[in-house]
């Protein structure tokens, strides 16, 4: 049987997305290192498995996917009796979940990421960091913040009282930002510092650091 | 005696109805409630269509906050159940109602993976791009400010080489994610919409298998109920 295999790299948060929900579900699986300081992600045979050359690409079996986000759902649905639950039951609790992934996708990933670019990645290519950029994206991600900050005075995780994908979703950039100055904004929120430090020492979470 | 009896009966009864109706919380116009609207079209499915002045900054006002923290359209409200983004809300309602109008989520897993996989595709790779070159054209002049052309320029960029990726795939199946049309589909149609109606159409129309997927797209009944609410004009440039 062909198994698991995740194309990507062990460095790249949308590669941790998935490499975090397989350890999740106690899933085998091999991790096929793509070398992206060499481009190896914008050239065949890596194209085939993701035309838009972005790491990570997935295999089970002869099942092929791409995009973290998908992929993580796929995992969740298919192995839903394995490991630890990342959905919830219902029509209506699936659609906060899927509201709450939304959210990630679009108003925190954006901010989060710029962030983790322009104060982490950035530097890895001799290149400096904008301070100007930081603070921009370091005003909007408060704002979004705040709104978990109300979220999670309601709820222990975002979409539900147990840990679900919504939150899974998180984890890779929020370790690189704790890395950082912009930490201090999970910090003041309480809530969200103890959600913060609730999914990032979950076991799976800390498996996938270098 | 009778008669009024009846009266009182048959209003109680459609408001118990209006009431189990879904609300939709938005303007026609906008391209992230047409998303909604077409996807409740698809399922024929019962709706009303609330409207929100977003002229006037009803969207930012605290009644509509409580419903939608980021101050955004669309909203639904089904009984008990408010959500808001877009993408959240079709998935929901596709779901709700998988067992009527046309089927746009697939159900085995591994075939709901694949919708799912190309409506990933559009969130993060089409949109950025489309809606950046759909802002610089429509909202920044109702804005009375200047296309930034630059802006434009990259992201009409960026949206074609999406778009070679998309050319390829559709000379291998009908639509995105396979054979019949889901939600991996349905969620490019209003900003599409918007975008053919500036001056870069040839984008869509110079790619043969994009162009024949997006004729179809818009030979939909849902769409031609949907289309005339799209009414804002982007400047020409």
């Amino acid at each position: 049987m062909a198994g698991i295999k995740v194309f990507g790299h062990p460095a790249s948060t949308a590669t941790r997305r998935v490499l975090i929900a397989l350890h999740e579900k106690d899933l085998d699986f091999e991790l096929v290192h793509v070398e992206l300081k060499d481009g190896e992600h914008k050239k065949e045979p890596f194209l085939s498995r993701n035309p838009f050359g972005k790491v990570p690409a997935f295999e089970d079996g002869d099942f092929k996917l791409f995009e973290s986000r998908a992929i993580t759902q796929y995992i969740a649905h298919e192995y839903a009796d394995k490991g630890n639950q990342l959905l919830s039951p219902g029509s209506k609790n699936m659609a906060i979940l899927a509201m709450g992934m939304e959210i990630e996708a679009h108003e925190f990933d954006s901010v989060a990421s710029k962030l983790g670019w322009e104060q982490i990645f950035k530097n890895f290519f001799g290149l400096t960091t904008d301070q100007a950029v930081v603070k921009e994206e370091e005003v909007k991600l408060g704002k979004v913040l705040d709104n978990y900050e109300a979220r999670l005075g309601e709820s222990k995780y975002l979409a539900s009282d147990h840990f679900t994908l919504v939150d899974l979703h998180h984890i890779p950039v929020i370790q690189y930002l704790l890395g950082t100055p912009t930490k201090k904004l999970f910090e003041e929120r309480p809530h969200v510092s103890a959600w913060v430090a609730d999914i990032t020492s979950r076991p799976s979470s800390q498996k996938i650091l270098l | 005696k009778q008669t009024r009896s009846q009266f009182y009966l048959a209003l109680t009864l459609s408001s118990a109805l209006r009431q189990m109706v879904m609300k939709v919380y938005g303007d026609g116009m906008s391209a992230c409630v047409a998303r909604v609207l077409l996807c409740l079209h698809e399922k024929e499915t019962e709706f009303e269509l609330v409207p929100v002045d977003l002229f006037a900054c009803h969207h930012k006002l605290p009644s509509f906050l409580s419903m939608n923290p980021f101050g955004q359209v669309p909203v639904l409200q089904d009984e008990d159940l408010t959500l808001f983004e877009s993408r959240a809300i079709t998935a929901y309602i596709a779901e709700k109602h998988k067992d009527k109008g046309t089927d746009l989520t697939r159900h085995a897993d591994k075939e709901a993976a694949i919708v799912k996989l190309w409506s990933e595709v559009e969130s993060h790779h089409f949109n950025p791009a489309i809606s950046a070159v759909i802002h610089q054209l429509i909202v920044v002049p109702l804005q009375g400010k200047t296309p930034d052309a630059a802006i434009v320029e990259e992201n009409l960029e960026k949206l074609g080489k999406v778009l070679d990726v998309y050319e390829e795939k559709l000379g291998k199946t009908k639509y995105l994610a396979g054979d019949s049309y889901t939600l991996a589909d349905l969620h490019h149609v209003p900003y599409t919409y918007y975008f053919m109606k500036t001056g870069h159409a040839g984008l869509v129309n110079d790619r043969p298998n994009v162009k024949a997927w997006w004729e179809d797209l818009c030979s939909r009944p849902a769409f031609l109920k949907v289309s005339p609410g799209l009414t804002v004009a982007p400047a020409t440039n």
